[in-house]
């Protein structure tokens, strides 16, 4: 879905506005939905359902709220449309004890040994496709149809775009993709500069010669 | 408990942006509309903790892991540590994952990262334009610039003006490449260790490693 949350190369926000001596969190209740996000990955993850119900915020209220408003959001918007009201009670939630664990662990997003073999090699020239998916993607609008060069493989990854939806991992090679600020903002822009992003196979093609 | 959420942007504005502050991003809550959130995530955490999903005391420990136990102090380590022993060095450049957990560091969000190296002629700086991706075990959760709009907006087309803002300004010698964290793989910022460091030992260095400059806003100062 092209939403608002894809604002890569938007200039209309202002300055970048900091605060001193920031804390962690600003109120209670910041804390508990970041915790409550986080605990609760079994039943209304993967994360990409979580970025993908974030992203199907009113535009607008995106823009006006603050960012655990989001996860807030999204926690509601999950929680609605996974039935949770109507679940059996589970007798054995995770332990206290087992949470730095969890933390430790982490979930790693990369399959070894699944999924198609690369198609691109460390500097083969690609496109970003000119997709447009209803739902969720990880291609940004501002690399779609232009011409960069693969800098790394990053192994094979779960892919957002069916995972968000319940609809398979469908894990894919991901490249690191190097684009020249000049293809990506136009003559304008300094010809020494670049931009890096993550961009699995699905996402690109070979580019023309 | 903190009821105040009087973000007072204190921080320094200059120069250099074509557009005014918007005044839809003035996101200061007052009590009220704090209450109200307050009572909607009780709502939600009590759904949850009832139908066994949570615990509360899992709740807690979760809290108190992202506000006190990890952070930049982990990623200053890991950077000090960089600067001093050339093997480790190459290690964190080839496979920084499993050079960061050799200290201990890793899990949630950094389950596959990535370390940049700033030089004198290349400036690296990280981003995730379409959410708040970002290396928790060794920066912490992130500050809010770099989940609000400004930033993500804008630090891929215009790096410099960005840099330009938090006092960095790059000459025409240094290529600058930003690095937008669409996917799982997580960026850290090697800095260029400071001018008159030389005799200082990884803990001294390590205290000169801010968070900023391992995100490459910033680059470090000399040291006096």
């Amino acid at each position: 879905m092209n939403g608002i949350h894809d604002m890569g190369g938007l200039t209309c926000f202002g300055p970048v506005l900091r605060e001193e001596n920031e804390p962690v969190f600003h109120a209670d209740w910041e804390r508990r939905v970041f915790a409550l996000m986080m605990l609760t990955g079994g039943v209304l993850g993967p994360v990409d359902s979580y970025r993908y119900a974030i992203e199907r915020m009113d535009p607008a209220k995106y823009l006006e709220t603050t960012y655990y408003e989001h996860w807030l959001a999204a926690l509601q918007t999950l929680v609605v449309e996974r039935g949770v009201a109507d679940m059996e009670k589970n007798e054995r939630p995770l332990a206290a004890e087992l949470v730095d664990a969890v933390v430790a662990g982490g979930v790693p997003a990369t399959r070894a040994g699944e999924g198609p073999a690369p198609r691109f090699a460390v500097g083969d020239a690609v496109v970003a496709k000119n997709l447009n998916p209803s739902g969720h993607t990880r291609l940004p609008r501002y690399v779609r149809g232009r011409r960069g060069t693969i800098a790394a493989l990053q192994g094979t990854h779960v892919f957002p775009d069916t995972a968000a939806h319940h609809a398979g991992e469908h894990p894919q090679p991901l490249y690191s993709v190097r684009f020249s600020a000049r293809e990506l903002w136009g003559p304008e822009a300094r010809a020494s500069d670049c931009l890096y992003i993550d961009l699995w196979d699905s996402y690109l093609e070979a580019a023309p010669r | 408990m903190s009821e105040h959420h009087e973000h007072d942007h204190a921080g320094a504005h200059a120069h250099g942006h074509g557009a005014p502050r918007n005044p839809y991003l003035d996101k200061r809550r007052n009590g009220e509309e704090t209450a109200v959130l307050e009572a909607r995530v009780k709502a939600i955490e009590a759904m949850l903790v009832d139908k066994g999903l949570v615990s509360t005391a899992a709740l807690d420990r979760m809290v108190e892991i992202y506000e006190h136990d990890l952070g930049p102090m982990n990623g200053a380590r890991v950077v000090a540590k960089a600067w001093t022993d050339p093997a480790y060095k190459a290690r964190l450049l080839e496979d920084a994952t499993a050079a960061i957990r050799e200290l201990g560091f890793g899990g949630l969000q950094g389950e596959h990262l990535v370390v940049v190296e700033n030089t004198p002629t290349v400036h690296n700086v990280v981003v995730c334009t379409l959410c708040s991706c970002y290396p928790w075990p060794v920066l912490g959760l992130p500050p809010s610039w770099y989940k609000e709009a400004p930033y993500r907006s804008r630090v891929v087309i215009d790096p410099r003006g960005v840099l330009a803002e938090f006092g960095t300004t790059l000459g025409d010698e240094v290529e600058v490449r930003v690095w937008d964290s669409s996917a799982e793989m997580r960026y850290l910022v090697l800095p260029e260790r400071p001018a008159g460091s030389e005799g200082l030992a990884e803990d001294a260095l390590a205290a000169l490693v801010t968070r900023d400059a391992m995100i490459g806003v910033t680059r470090l100062p000399a040291v006096a």
